[in-house]
């Protein structure tokens, strides 16, 4: 359950924000998380209310929405992308492994809505 | 009061705070010259027998000290002073299934007469996925992986194996008992990580700790170099 240290770093990262911008409380978070980053979204929204609640402080009644990212590969011997989530490492053009991740590994704060 | 709703925005990873946790917490140790290698497993794969061992066999040329991660209780940390004379500490990690930087320093924090020691082991939560999220400020990463977990390991949890420099195979005794493959196995753990080294041990008899304790000492002796 590392979604629930995740949170807390979330937390923490907006709070500082917060701070910094002189606001009275966050309304929302917007989260974006690639599909091959391990993050399951729906154990982040489980711990989000408690966490919020109990660990925050500009964050009390935050809403979380997250936005999810496509994962895509590029193959270096046949030079393509490909779709990372159905072929994993391997190319499914030429079945080398070859290749690195181009995207989906993201675990990032979009922005926030503040009042 | 104003009322108006606005959007700030941020586009920052969440683990960006803790990466710069993290590489304070390697100067601050750069400083003082102590290692730390942090070490991670699944829960029962035989870190605290490994640990005693590599210690025993360390101690004699190496000041150090050992933090134990754990969601609750203190036996870990209890048996590692114990059975090698040490000085071990147990953190608590508040539920949490990793430790991150922050907790990793606050852990040093409670460890005596720090800027004597050459070598701080930290024994991470038993955990495949979560603690290999997040970067402690080790100096270098080592996991163990034990024969009955089987030799699909890396397949399964891939950033585990990527992050790590070191994997230790323990209990090669009960190989004949499993169908575990040590060539598949150092296959699959290549596939994840060209670079890791791989280092079969059985912590139970202590055949091969020698080689974790010598690949230990080079990464130490190369890190002060740097």
């Amino acid at each position: 359950m590392h979604e629930l240290g995740i949170v807390f770093h979330v937390i923490r990262q907006v709070d500082e924000v917060a701070q910094q911008n002189e606001v009275r409380e966050v309304r929302k978070v917007t989260l974006e998380i690639g599909e091959v980053s391990g993050v399951i979204p729906h154990y982040l929204e489980e711990c989000w209310k408690w966490a919020c609640l109990n660990k925050s402080r500009f964050m009390k009644e935050c809403q979380l929405e997250i936005i999810s990212l496509k994962a895509s590969s590029f193959c270096q011997d046949c030079q393509k992308l490909y779709d990372t989530a159905a072929n994993g490492k391997s190319c499914p053009y030429c079945h080398g492994t070859n290749t690195y991740l181009v995207s989906g590994n993201e675990v990032s704060i979009r922005n926030i809505e503040v009042v | 009061m104003n009322d108006e709703v606005r959007i700030i925005e941020i586009k920052k990873s969440v683990f960006e705070a803790n990466e710069k946790d993290a590489d304070a917490l390697r100067d601050r140790l750069r400083k003082k010259g102590v290692f730390l290698l942090n070490l991670m497993s699944a829960p029962g794969s035989g870190k605290t027998t490994t640990l005693t061992r590599l210690i025993n066999l360390m101690k004699n040329e190496y000041r150090i000290a050992v933090m134990d991660a754990d969601i609750d209780s203190d036996v870990d940390a209890r048996t590692i002073a114990e059975t090698t004379g040490v000085q071990a500490i147990q953190l608590h990690t508040g539920g949490m299934c990793h430790l991150d930087a922050f907790m990793t320093a606050q852990g040093l924090d409670s460890i005596e007469n720090i800027d004597d020691l050459d070598l701080i082991i930290l024994e991470n939560v038993g955990n495949l996925v979560c603690p290999a999220e997040f970067d402690t400020g080790a100096s270098k990463n080592a996991m163990i992986l034990s024969v009955p977990e089987g030799d699909d390991k890396p397949l399964k949890y891939p950033l585990m194996f990527q992050v790590c420099d070191l994997v230790i195979v323990n209990k090669i005794d009960v190989l004949p008992y499993f169908d575990f493959s040590m060539d598949k196995c150092v296959e699959n753990v290549h596939y994840r990580n060209e670079k890791a080294e791989i280092i079969p041990v059985c912590a139970r008899t202590g055949e091969n700790i020698e080689e974790v304790a010598k690949w230990l000492k080079e990464q130490i002796s190369s890190w002060k170099q740097q």
